[in-house]
């Protein structure tokens, strides 16, 4: 089944604008942030007209009904990726998610916040220090590279990294030392946000595995665009934001095995986490409150609980079928105009939908412009992944993301667009 | 269904923010490549598109006051901050740091006034064809890259020039009590 995408198109009020001189918006820039369906919109304020209060708090009506719309959302998350509802956290976003999992390995490796971590296997999986290693890959998103540069410099441990290879993958050539009994840790993206490129996690996991170590799976770019089932990528800990798959901004997901999430100190401290508190010291609730300290972001979560529905009842596998038919065409509308160098595989296997690209003697900034003009929307720079774009051996590049409500038609005009930033530019 | 636009329109707005000048300077930078002597060097970078430029600044002594004897370069970046720099070297080369600090502050004002100032041409010359730019906040940061660095650098340079003074005023001194 092929997806309807005018009928898509019409449950987003944001496509029917207009931009710069009246063109009409071509919103290719879902990488960054997606935009939302009316569902989604609905849904937020419904919560918020008529059940908004705090939840997990207040002895009243409303209290009771944020509590069920926070844990309704819980639950329909997990069971969009194959998860337990107990083993699902909510953050403000995917960033916040990895930083969670760093500062709390950090946190129990040097004993802090007070209540320490449990003993026993996972606490022995979490310790981590001097002569150890986390290892990541060159293609990370910053999100996913420099909190674990922060972890490695708070507690001694050594960052390592799989190289790029020429077309953007990583380079696993390498896997049987780079992974060793040193390994405490493998965090590696499902799917990077600049070449589009989705590397075998479930084999880099199971090498993990075998050498003791915990594996991190970033997903804000595979959860939006793929069927997600978090047992077949051997993940421990998994994670994505919701603004990139048609929800609210504000709020992201953590998944993490339960034992791993039990055995682990908590990250930010303070309401609503807590067992006990007393002045001399206090003890924490167990997981996943104790990740989520503070009033938490009802309202998001339910946009985002309906957003999984709306992702649902399109079908996750027709939203991949359908990024890799305009990914398709996007490599080979690209490779037509000529100057333009593709960073990334020029194939769709094991690849999603984002594109980026050079264009000779054009810089991105520019091409990005020219593009705005005619209302194309694109990304320009290193999208937070500079060590990468040093790895390709350019500055910048700019960037071409797809998702379920991008046509064809749009493919094409950013073919054209370009060649019209060539012309303006004088290079052709 | 919203219909794809396969052609440009128009490119005024495009030509309001490119103007021709600003292209020129892109395309045949003035004064790039780094030079000796120089007094201070600096490296900054804009974050968002990791543009970056390395510019160095000597000062010379004019009638008693410091002034700009040479603004040299390396840079990558786009058309923006590439003609950014080139038009500040033309500028401020061969003025008085405090007039060229001036050409600085009118430059800075103009990128923060999101085109609603109206530039003043005696004192900006060529940059005042970055009007256009200011309409786009994204792209403020790229005409400041050069124009922050060479600030930068003239300050630090001011800095070791009046400490080098102060140590020849200070040897003389010593050489004065000795004798």
């Amino acid at each position: 089944m092929s997806l309807d995408v005018a009928a898509i198109r019409a449950d987003f009020p944001i496509l029917q604008r207009s931009v710069r001189g009246g063109s009409p918006l071509i919103y290719l820039d879902s990488g960054a942030t997606s935009q939302k369906p009316t569902a989604v919109l609905d849904a937020e304020r419904a919560y918020n007209v008529a059940s908004n209060a705090a939840a997990h708090r207040g002895a009243h009506l409303l209290g009771e009904e944020a509590t069920d719309a926070l844990e309704g959302a819980r639950a329909r998350v997990a069971a969009f990726i194959g998860a337990d509802p107990s083993e699902i956290i909510f953050t403000r976003n995917a960033t916040e998610a990895a930083n969670l999992i760093a500062y709390s390995i950090s946190n129990a490796a040097t004993g802090g916040p007070s209540g320490g971590p449990a003993t026993g296997t996972a606490a022995e999986a979490l310790a981590i220090g001097p002569g150890n290693e986390v290892l990541i890959t060159e293609l990370e998103h910053h999100a996913n590279l420099v909190p674990w540069q922060q972890l490695c410099q708070r507690t001694g441990a050594t960052l390592r990294w799989f190289p790029v290879t020429g077309e953007g993958r990583v380079d696993l050539s390498d896997i049987d030392t780079l992974v060793s009994e040193r390994t405490k840790i493998v965090a590696v993206t499902h799917q990077s946000n600049v070449t589009g490129a989705m590397p075998p996690v479930a084999q880099i996991a199971a090498a993990a595995h075998a050498a003791g170590a915990i594996v991190v799976v970033d997903a804000a770019q595979s959860v939006p665009h793929h069927l997600v089932r978090v047992a077949e990528t051997g993940a421990d800990f998994l994670f994505f934001s919701g603004h990139k798959m048609l929800a609210p901004t504000g709020v992201g997901v953590l998944w993490g095995r339960g034992e791993l999430l039990e055995a682990m100190p908590p990250f930010i401290t303070g309401g609503s986490m807590i067992e006990v508190v007393r002045m001399e010291g206090s003890t924490f609730l167990p997981p996943p409150q104790r990740f989520e300290a503070g009033v938490p972001a009802v309202a998001q979560a339910v946009g985002l609980a309906a957003a999984c529905d709306y992702l649902d009842a399109v079908g996750m596998e027709n939203v991949a079928e359908h990024e890799r038919m305009l990914t398709a065409r996007a490599i080979d509308a690209l490779t037509a105009v000529g100057g333009v160098r593709i960073l990334g595989p020029l194939t769709t296997d094991a690849r999603g939908g984002a594109v980026s690209f050079e264009v000779d003697q054009v810089h991105p900034h520019d091409v990005g412009q020219v593009l705005d003009e005619l209302g194309i929307a694109v990304r320009a720079g290193h999208h937070c992944a500079w060590p990468l774009h040093r790895a390709l051996g350019v500055q910048a590049s700019t960037r071409a993301s797809f998702y379920l409500y991008n046509t064809p038609d749009e493919v094409d005009a950013l073919a054209d667009g370009i060649r019209t930033a060539q012309k303006f530019f004088g290079v052709t | 269904m919203t219909s794809a636009k396969t052609t440009l329109g128009s490119t005024v707005q495009l030509e309001s923010m490119y103007q021709e000048i600003i292209l020129d300077h892109y395309r045949r930078p003035h004064h790039k490549g780094l030079r000796e002597p120089f007094d201070a060097e600096v490296h900054h970078v804009n974050p968002t598109c990791g543009d970056e430029i390395t510019l160095r600044v000597a000062l010379k002594d004019s009638g008693g006051e410091p002034a700009v004897a040479d603004v040299s370069y390396d840079s990558l970046g786009c058309s923006i901050s590439q003609a950014s720099v080139s038009v500040l070297t033309d500028l401020v080369i061969g003025k008085p740091v405090s007039e060229a600090m001036d050409i600085s502050a009118e430059f800075l004002e103009l990128m923060r006034s999101r085109d609603a100032a109206e530039p003043d041409e005696d004192v900006l010359g060529d940059a005042v064809v970055f009007a256009g730019v200011a309409k786009y906040p994204a792209r403020i940061k790229c005409a400041l890259l050069g124009w922050m660095a060479w600030k930068d650098a003239t300050t630090q340079a001011l800095g070791a020039v009046a400490t080098e003074q102060a140590l020849a005023d200070l040897d003389a001194d010593l050489d004065r009590e000795q004798k």
